[in-house]
């Protein structure tokens, strides 16, 4: 472990980084410095060049192909791969975690660098120094336990486990609270607290300004590929300065005004009982009853893990869960939504929570992901009409703002909310009256988070139900007309725009 | 000019894979027509190429939307070799007519390749390892079939769906007329003007997708490049059909095999279903919750696969004029070498029919001119592998260069 840090030491200084890729300066000059001792958070939008920062510091870009220094430890360091700057104590954690899911928490943690001699491992010592490093990290299980058994939140605190054997220096969490819910994610950030404590110095990059409120102590902002600032953030700072600096104007409103409008009935959803898919015998979802009118935007708060997702897959086409019961009415009558099909058919579009793996092909081109779900709509006895599917795709490029120089681009070069827009347009395209969006600003960018609010105002304008799950409860509160309170598989509670607030929320969940 | 050149070599790295796949089986035709002493171009030759490597580009139509599809099957030389079998026991030993063996053979196929597909789809067992089941079974079910022995011959009237030839639709003087002008012995004008029926239909086609493309301001590939694509490959299709119109025309499974390779395209690119195949293959769960009935497909894939097989066992039984045990053995390999060198992607979502088209004809080319030169089998072997390894290589280097 690093000596208990002097406060004002600089461990780290990254000085005029430039990093140009072919046709684009992905950093431009960017300053960076780390003190001992402290946590250190980096915001920007999606593609400021936080992760390319990252990158150059770890030596995936290695020394001489960016312009600019890294000193560490006061030396010039010239990494010239991932190991190099691990020998030098510089631990990155990415948002996608790279456990072994099949191996035990000790392989895991001792993997590449394994306790053996002569290649046999040492199995006893594996585990002991498993237990201790867990012990440091707060968690109860046991070394031998599989990766596989352990929940996200879980395999991130194993993550930084394997960081600390390493004789950790510079801790580098990306995006470590991405997939966690509340719980948890306050667990990591005690942790970093703790480390600090003992004298870890860590940098985190997150888009969640609670968080970095909670945890730093400093705060650069990149945008564009340029530091724009570096905040103190012991004196306290409110959040709207780092989004005002992130996104280069001012963001007085996050949310944009909505005139609520609740209509006739559109959906009325009764009785609704959900099974687990394999564990026949666990009931998911329990006698959830709930209704969304014409133009009303209708939240779901709950912790990850509540049971949004399955309920909103469950009545999406049964595509969760088995031995599914009740009633799903659109207009007041009973709508078949016995598969995916059928739920289109009848008026029903669901966006997914994760749009790379479930709602988008990502190599295909944005004009084949848009028209997908309606592929009748462009087409004439099984045969496509390609002029009509780009005139759809473009049609959509141009409503939603999708920012890409052709609908024949592959979705799998956009920028995360430009992949968002896509799978809205693949909704859109199907007429849907009644949209659940589950999580649909995760991963996006401040600004174009506006804009999707935007879009789900315009919605319900257009007299469209919208059923709204997040995590975020800022977000929620910001744009629902009614919040249903989710947890354990039930209904606990439902709150009115006026009445909601986060701590009314959280005590329905506690209390239940 | 200068933007022009750089217009060009834009596009060619860009679409890289399609040119090289087309310049490579160029440059093996001219390379073997060379070292051959002229002998791979002659008319009888060309004719056997077609005729040897029929049934792999028939089954490669059918393994590449498996491909697509994001499955494999292992099991087609079995189940060609059964088909083959199943008809000859039917005609030989039980008189029965060829016009109703046909669709029984086809109908045994389907049921085959819903069975398998039946495993894959709906109860999502590895399709390698369902197909590496059929693959022993109908191997075994061919031996049994047959009793060890080769069953033949085959009447006339079954022979000609592989060996049988169009037939001549103009006045016998045209031809006799035209093989006095070329220097030839006989002239089929029939076949000829087919070729050129083709020809002119690839132009057109191509002109109409182009106009189509700008249209919608598509970047379009740039007008030189596609005209020298476009005739290349129109010269070639006048320039075969010409040699095979000296020799006995056309053959029968020549005009099944075009008609065929033209409905795949056409499906694979132009309908929702192909549409969907290849969105059920770029990512299932995707398809499936956009409304995709991506079990019905996956065994509809299969079904589509075990139709071909049994039709590629009818040619190739037709051909020999007689069913043997050994038939087919490891074709599925040839088949599967074919798709994958057409660029097609083994985690599915990608793959084009003619792609697999060259890729079958890059592999028969080469077995073909390689035995002429008396090269032996083993050599064979050895050189076919390089060339898979090359062209799957080829495409992951492109693809390494490009992200």
């Amino acid at each position: 472990m690093a000596l208990k840090g002097d406060i004002m030491t600089i461990l780290l200084e990254m000085r005029d980084i430039t990093k140009e890729f072919p046709g684009v300066k992905a950093l431009d000059q960017v300053n960076l410095a780390v003190k001992g001792g402290e946590i250190h958070a980096i915001c920007g939008e999606n593609g400021a060049g936080k992760s390319t920062l990252m990158k150059v510091l770890s030596g995936v870009y290695p020394a001489g192909s960016y312009d600019g220094e890294i000193h560490f430890e006061g030396a010039l360091a010239q990494f010239q791969g991932i190991r190099d700057s691990e020998d030098r104590g510089i631990i990155i954690i990415h948002q996608e975690l790279a456990l072994v899911p099949q191996l035990s928490i000790a392989e895991n943690i001792f993997l590449g660098n394994e306790t053996a001699k002569a290649g046999v491992i040492n199995w006893y010592e594996a585990n002991q120094r498993t237990s201790a490093l867990l012990k440091k990290v707060g968690l109860k299980e046991s070394p031998t336990t599989l990766i596989d058994s352990l929940g996200v939140g879980k395999q991130q605190l194993v993550e930084i486990a394997k960081a600390l054997s390493k004789d950790v220096k510079l801790l580098i969490l990306d995006e470590p609270t991405a997939a966690l819910q509340e719980g948890d994610s306050r667990k990591l950030l005690d942790l970093m607290l703790e480390l600090k404590a003992q004298g870890v110095t860590s940098i985190i990059i997150s888009h969640k300004l609670g968080e970095v409120r909670y945890v730093a102590d400093t705060v650069t902002v990149i945008r564009d590929g340029r530091s724009v600032s570096t905040l103190d953030a012991k004196a306290g700072l409110s959040e709207d300065q780092i989004v005002r600096d992130m996104v280069g104007r001012d963001m007085s409103d996050r949310y944009p005004a909505r005139t609520r409008r609740a209509g006739e009935m559109l959906m009325e959803i009764n009785g609704w009982n959900v099974w687990h898919p394999e564990h026949s015998e666990r009931q998911v979802i329990k006698d959830i009853a709930f209704n969304v009118r014409a133009g009303e935007v209708v939240g779901i708060a709950g912790l990850m893990g509540s049971g949004r997702t399955e309920l909103a897959m469950s009545i999406f086409g049964r595509s969760y869960g088995r031995g599914i019961t009740g009633t799903v009415k659109l207009h007041g009558k009973e709508a078949d939504v016995s598969r995916v099909d059928r739920a289109i058919k009848a008026g029903l579009a669901y966006v997914t929570e994760d749009r790379k793996s479930l709602g988008l092909i990502l190599d295909e081109t944005i004009r084949f992901n848009t028209t997908l779900a309606n592929l009748e709509g462009v087409s004439k006895g099984g045969v496509l009409n390609a002029n009509a599917e780009t005139k759809v795709a473009e049609g959509y490029r141009e409503a939603l703002r999708t920012r890409t120089p052709s609908v024949f681009q592959k979705v799998g070069n956009l920028s995360g909310g430009n992949q968002q827009k896509v799978v809205l347009a693949k909704w859109l395209n199907t007429s849907p009256e009644v949209l659940i969006l589950d999580e649909p600003t995760r991963g996006i960018d401040v600004g174009a988070k506006y804009e999707i609010y935007a879009i789900i105002n315009e919605l319900s304008a257009q007299g469209k139900g919208v059923v709204m799950i997040s995590s975020e409860m800022p977000e929620l509160l910001g744009m629902s007309d009614r919040i249903y309170v989710m947890n354990e598989g039930a209904f606990v509670g439902e709150l009115s725009a006026e009445e909601a607030n986060q701590e009314r929320i959280m005590s329905l969940i506690v209390n239940e | 000019m200068d933007t022009q050149t750089k217009g060009i070599k834009a596009h060619l790295a860009a679409h890289m894979r399609d040119f090289g796949l087309l310049f490579a089986l160029i440059a093996i035709m001219v390379f073997f027509q060379i070292v051959t002493g002229g002998t791979l171009m002659r008319p009888v030759n060309i004719t056997n190429l077609f005729l040897q490597n029929s049934y792999v580009i028939i089954m490669a139509l059918g393994m590449l939307i498996v491909i697509v599809s994001g499955h494999i099957d292992l099991s087609v030389g079995s189940v060609m070799g059964f088909v083959g079998a199943l008809a000859a026991v039917l005609i030989v030993h039980y008189n029965m007519p060829v016009a109703v063996t046909v669709p029984i053979c086809l109908i045994a196929g389907a049921a085959i390749g819903g069975a398998q597909g039946y495993f894959v789809a709906y109860w999502r067992i590895p399709s390698f390892i369902v197909t590496l089941a059929g693959m022993l079974v109908f191997r075994g079910l061919s031996l049994w079939l047959l009793e060890g022995q080769s069953v033949g011959p085959f009447p006339k009237s079954f022979q000609i769906i592989s060996t049988g030839f169009v037939p001549e639709l103009f006045p016998a003087s045209w031809g006799e007329g035209l093989a006095m002008l070329f220097d030839a012995r006989k002239f089929n004008v029939l076949s000829f003007v087919l070729g050129l029926a083709a020809a002119a239909t690839v132009i057109r086609m191509g002109l109409k997708a182009r106009k189509r493309d700008m249209d919608y301001g598509i970047e379009s590939e740039p007008a030189g490049l596609f005209w020298a694509r476009t005739l290349i490959v129109s010269a070639a299709i006048v320039f075969l059909m010409f040699k095979l119109s000296t020799f006995r025309g056309l053959p029968n499974v020549v005009v099944t095999m075009g008609v065929l390779i033209m409905i795949y395209a056409f499906v694979t690119e132009r309908t929702v279903i192909g549409r969907r195949i290849y969105a059920l293959g770029g990512n299932e769960k995707a398809a499936k919750l956009s409304g995709i009935k991506t079990e019905r497909l996956t065994f509809l894939a299969f079904v589509n696969m075990g139709v071909l097989a049994a039709l590629a066992g009818l040619v190739f039984a037709a051909r020999l004029n007689t069913a043997t045990p050994k038939a087919g053995f490891s074709l599925e390999l040839d088949v599967i070498a074919a798709v994958f060198i057409g660029g097609a992607s083994m985690s599915g979502g990608s793959g084009k029919i003619i792609g697999a088209v060259v890729g079958a004809f890059i592999m028969g080319v080469m077995n073909n001119g390689m035995s002429i030169m008396g090269i032996g089998i083993d050599y064979q072997q050895v050189i076919k592998g390089l060339v898979l390894l090359a062209a799957v290589f080829f495409d992951v280097y492109n693809k390494n260069k490009q992200g």
